[in-house]
């Protein structure tokens, strides 16, 4: 049983390739610009509410391109809370279906207008329905653990949440239930870990060495990684996918990341100076080991930002959701 | 004939082995228990859980949304109400996700009182569910409907909840589902498992036929034109049996059973209601925003005009629990004077 430690990124081994820095850079940046665009969105009276992940780029990009995407039982279930755009641009999902859920049109192709920003649904992935309610997707992890544990192959449950939400008990639900003898589940649970559960440090309301630890009660293969660095976040997350993968048992995996705006809209959606800015950071590295120049790197930033402020213009003049559509698909419409 | 917790275990076969049902766990589901009230005996696609009934919802979501059918058991519905966020969420999934994502699941779990349950064996759990949008709801009366209702709801599309009363469990019908032998003692010795060691024990599954009855419609248990008796579940018999003991004193009641709590079948209750204009809602649920209320406020608004006495409603006394000792139980659900009272007093009313 590994024991959880902190890997120092200097020490992460040998990097990636620079086509790859570049490209992961790329996304960064897409997910950050959009997430700054909800943001004004929200500010300007385009949105009733903003909760989003700017902050946690450097693990949720590796994480999208890691994932084995598709539909059914030969691809990875997506079990995600809010805070994972960066994810799923880096899956290749258009920015603009983010806006348009932002702007609660009736285009938004998560929730036809129906839901908050960031609460991403899509079933061609194997992406779960993103919920408000805290910790529940551990609760339906569980099912598609064991729908993949039968089917066999090497395609795995992947479930993301915060650290705040592991007092839930449907954290420990999922620990019980995916570590059962004989019948260990492979279910790759991921705990982004930014100190905060809205205003409440975590540091004073649980107890434990860290959350990782708790996997190894279970006999849970677990570890803590540094998420604000792309290339750890990357070659870890490679690690734990392939254990997963092939031993099809469960892995608990603590990311320490960021919280750059606050937790949403509701405690001001304001940037803040005193915590890592993984995007930054990373920029530093790309221009020091002469990746890429600030030219280039502000090139980036301007392209997305032009981009999706047009896709934002749009969403915003597209029509709102008809009132008689509130009774559409309360039950299942055979398509 | 077979009871309902036979029914039960011969239409989860029939599922398993003819409509899809890939699962049907909880807790004691499994061998070699199967089930606290015997409805998963030897069945094949049974398993048994943590004792952890939010990983058992969250577990059937999940396994619905793998492509899986399946049937997740809670012990008692007792036990269901730290549940009831993941009730709303399977129920609001589809909705939420504008059809992007649908959940065909069944969750079963046994309700109500007469088994001298206590506190936290003899909860209803109708009226509180109705109060969940997305689910379908049914609760069967009689063997034949549960195993006709459960057919239909491993076909279902979206998630299911199925509530037996516990207190039929052990009756036996009066119909034979299609297939089982008509020799109670040779259906027993076919597929209940033997009391000590069952590791051999297999069960020798009849011949069983297909019989479902449809989500959404009653059943006009027995014909009257004088007042119209609606309910579901347990007091369904009581009502029959009411009727009948009042048949003698001139009073002509029509008793439907409802079957399905949602979507339910408003046609058959508002046809009765027409024809007689007297209606009575009965069940066992606790009487504050009973689900019968809601019919009650239909009928006002809808029928108000065709109605010779107002609505009423015999429901549990609005009590915290059940309790044990017999007069305290008896004084909290209806009971068969209850009812009979109940509806010879709204016969008698005059407009």
């Amino acid at each position: 049983m590994s024991r959880p430690r902190l890997v120092d990124s200097a020490k992460s081994g040998p990097s990636l390739a620079p086509e790859q820095l570049v490209q992961m850079h790329d996304l960064m940046v897409k997910a950050r610009v959009l997430e700054e665009r909800l943001i004004q969105m929200y500010k300007q009276g385009d949105g009733y509410f903003w909760i989003g992940g700017p902050g946690e780029e450097a693990f949720n990009v590796p994480l999208g391109l890691l994932i084995k995407k598709g539909r059914g039982l030969d691809f990875d279930y997506l079990h995600f809370h809010y805070r994972q755009s960066a994810t799923l641009l880096a899956m290749g999902e258009e920015p603009i279906g983010a806006l348009r859920q932002m702007k609660n049109t009736a285009t938004d192709p998560y929730s036809g207008g129906r839901n908050f920003a960031g609460h991403f649904s899509k079933a061609e992935w194997n992406l779960c329905p993103v919920t408000s309610p805290i910790e529940v997707q551990y609760g339906t992890a569980i099912g598609t653990g064991l729908a993949q544990k039968r089917y066999g192959g090497d395609a795995i449950t992947i479930v993301t949440g915060g650290d705040a939400g592991t007092a839930e008990g449907d954290f420990a639900s999922c620990l019980v239930w995916s570590s059962r003898p004989g019948n260990e589940l492979p279910i790759l649970m991921i705990v982004t870990h930014n100190k905060w559960g809205i205003s409440t440090a975590s540091s004073t309301q649980q107890g434990a060495r860290s959350i990782a630890d708790r996997g190894t009660a279970f006999g849970i293969k677990n570890k803590v990684i540094d998420g604000n660095d792309p290339v750890v976040a990357y070659r870890e997350l490679q690690e734990a996918m392939a254990y997963v993968r092939k031993e099809r048992k469960p892995f608990l995996l603590e990311v320490t990341v960021s919280r750059l705006y606050g937790h949403s809209s509701a405690s001001g959606a304001n940037f803040v100076t005193n915590e890592v800015d993984c995007l930054a950071q990373f920029e530093q590295k790309l221009e020091a080991d002469g990746i890429m120049t600030r030219q280039a790197i502000d090139e980036v930033r301007e392209r997305w930002t032009s981009a999706i402020a047009a896709m934002a213009k749009q969403a915003r003049e597209e029509p709102l959701p008809a009132p008689e559509s509130i009774w559409n698909n309360i039950f299942w419409e055979r398509k | 004939m077979a009871n309902m917790a036979q029914a039960i275990r011969m239409a989860l076969h029939y599922g398993e082995e003819n409509l899809g049902v890939t699962d049907i766990f909880g807790e004691d589901v499994g061998a070699p228990l199967g089930g606290v009230f015997t409805c998963t005996q030897g069945l094949k696609t049974t398993w048994n859980t943590p004792l952890d009934e939010r990983g058992i919802i969250g577990a059937a979501m999940g396994l619905a949304m793998a492509g899986q059918r399946p049937v997740a058991e809670i012990q008692f519905a007792d036990y269901v109400f730290n549940t009831i966020d993941l009730l709303k969420l399977a129920g609001n999934t589809c909705w939420s996700t504008n059809g992007d994502w649908h959940l065909p699941m069944v969750v079963m779990t046994p309700v109500g009182a007469g088994i001298r349950g206590s506190i936290y064996h003899s909860h209803s759990f109708d009226a509180m569910m109705s109060h969940i949008p997305g689910w379908k709801i049914v609760m069967p009366s009689n063997p034949l409907d549960a195993y006709g209702l459960l057919l239909s709801a491993v076909q279902e599309e979206n998630p299911v909840m199925y509530l037996p009363p516990k207190a039929l469990m052990r009756v036996r019908g009066e119909e034979l589902i299609p297939g089982e032998p008509a020799d109670a003692r040779e259906l027993s010795k076919l597929i209940d498992a033997p009391l000590g060691d069952r590791s051999q024990w297999k069960a020798q599954w009849p011949d069983l036929g297909y019989y479902a009855v449809p989500i959404g419609k009653g059943k006009i248990v027995r014909e009257g034109d004088t007042i119209t008796v609606v309910s579901w579940g347990r007091t369904v018999p009581m009502c029959a049996q009411a009727a009948k003991q009042l048949e003698a004193e001139g009073i002509s009641a029509e008793v439907i059973d409802l079957r399905t709590i949602y979507p339910y079948d408003w046609e058959m209750v508002k046809a009765s209601i027409e024809k007689t204009g007297k209606v009575l809602f009965v069940n066992e649920d606790t009487e504050i925003t009973n689900f019968g209320e809601h019919l009650v406020r239909r009928t006002v608004d809808e029928l108000f005009f065709k109605l010779l006495a107002a609505p009423k409603i015999v429901a549990g006394k609005h009590v915290p629990g059940i309790g044990l000792s017999d007069p305290l139980e008896r004084a909290s659900v209806p009971q068969n004077e209850d009812i009979v009272a109940a509806m010879r007093a709204l016969a008698a009313e005059q407009p």
